[in-house]
């Protein structure tokens, strides 16, 4: 039997901790002294590929934003290599973490700046779509909820082994749709924690 | 090394809809949760090193001008993973109210005073022992709105990265033998006792240090184990 250590929700005063910069100037949660640890800007001098910026709002079951939620997302590099031992990453991009963190504001928006994921192997070497997993905190969840990110302007999304498990009608929710005419190009991606078109979400 | 992560061992969990936790109605998801197989994707987790902190990020005490008032206590621990192997170069973040019981957080309304010597927030990484160590001030027990005089029990907050992004953890350390345990909805999110004790520190009078601070161990357990021949099987 495993004795893992319980999940405890991340609470409402968090910030000052694990987000101390906020994610903009006029955030409600404010701007603290403490070192920002992990960004929400994951772009890095020697990363190669597109630069993309995925943004959304969070949304309780009433529709009703999440101004004080936590976002982390983790992805692969351009060339579809996460950055861990594990994966053989080669030069040129070591620097590049494919790790990121963002508070919501106070309209319940997170964002992050960073480089349209490779794709990456999947179950039985069957390639995966590009994607990124994404995970939520926030006071009321008492443990972090995982989801995927999809982009919608992928051929593969037809072929993904996760994202064809997901029953059809539901899989929209995992898409995040390209915005037209932006610049560097934004993916929107609105996460509803229940209700209504609900995100799916992964028990992993 | 190559861990594999059953979600039998998330039974340890708080459900997400907890009601006598109230903000959990509308923040839970309401559909089951889809199971599906742990790919690179979810294996894999970010890694950091000595090279993510500063020396004396775990001081919390030597943050400002002055010290801080308040018991002055070390919390240290070894992050584990599920088979009690220590998880070297783990990121440690840790965030609590002070003494009084009040945040820095702008939101926290708590009518108690802030310190000007204290903020609240420290990290570390572990060593090759999987050993951390804080150096703080004994958070404070303060109100919150859940429901008619509710009081959180004295908590510390942990968030801790292990060998991949399901080892993921966010967590709260409780004092041994506080008298509003019976009393907190969010501790009691985790129904069974035995898990419950696993996120009550101890009373370590080994390495309290004489004449400056009493000491509290906490050790952390992580979702990751080495497969046995029995989870071939398992995808």
């Amino acid at each position: 039997m495993s004795e893992i250590t319980p999940s405890q929700t991340v609470g409402p005063f968090f910030a000052y901790g694990l987000t101390p910069k906020g994610r903009c100037e006029w955030d409600p949660n404010g701007s603290y002294s403490w070192k920002n640890t992990v960004e929400s800007n994951l772009v890095t001098p020697d990363v190669t590929g597109s630069r993309i910026r995925v943004e959304g709002t969070v949304l309780d079951g009433d529709g009703v934003p999440i101004n004080d939620a936590m976002i982390e997302i983790w992805q692969a590099d351009a060339q579809g290599r996460y950055s861990d031992p594990r994966n053989g990453r080669a030069l040129p991009n070591t620097q590049f973490k494919g790790f990121g963190r963002s508070a919501t504001d106070k309209n319940g928006v997170y964002a992050f700046d960073t480089i349209k994921p490779g794709s990456v192997p999947g179950p039985k070497g069957k390639p995966q779509a590009p994607h990124i997993v994404v995970c939520i905190f926030s006071r009321g969840m008492l443990r972090q909820i995982y989801t995927r990110l999809y982009f919608s302007d992928e051929a593969a999304n037809a072929a993904d082994p996760i994202l064809t498990l997901v029953p059809e009608d539901r899989r929209g929710t995992l898409i995040a749709h390209k915005q037209a005419g932006t610049e560097p190009l934004l993916y929107r991606f609105d996460i509803r924690v229940q209700g209504d078109n609900e995100t799916v979400f992964f028990e992993i | 090394m190559s861990l594999i992560y059953p979600t039998k061992s998330l039974e340890a969990y708080p459900k997400h809809l907890s009601p006598g936790y109230k903000s959990t109605v509308k923040r839970s998801p309401s559909k089951p949760l889809m199971i599906i197989p742990h790919t690179l994707s979810e294996l894999t987790g970010p890694v950091y090193g000595h090279d993510a902190i500063q020396e004396g990020d775990n001081d919390l005490t030597k943050q400002k001008s002055g010290e801080p008032l308040g018991e002055r206590i070390i919390v240290h621990g070894h992050v584990l993973d599920e088979d009690k192997r220590p998880v070297p170069n783990a990121l440690v973040e840790l965030w609590q109210a002070n003494a009084c019981g009040r945040y820095v957080h702008i939101v926290d309304q708590h009518p108690a005073p802030l310190d000007p010597n204290f903020t609240g927030a420290g990290r570390t990484v572990t060593d090759a022992k999987g050993y951390y160590k804080f150096i703080t001030v004994k958070p404070g027990a303060y109100p919150w709105g859940n429901h008619h005089n509710a009081w959180r029990p004295n908590h510390i907050h942990f968030s801790v990265f292990g060998h991949s992004f399901l080892s993921r953890l966010v967590t709260q350390m409780y004092f041994p033998g506080d008298y509003l345990f019976p009393y907190d909805p969010i501790f009691n999110s985790v129904t069974d006792p035995k898990d419950r004790a696993r996120m009550v520190s101890t009373f370590d009078l080994e390495n309290t240090v004489p004449d400056w601070a009493l000491a509290f161990r906490f050790d952390i357990v992580l979702r990751g184990r080495e497969a046995t021949p029995l989870d071939n099987d398992e995808h």
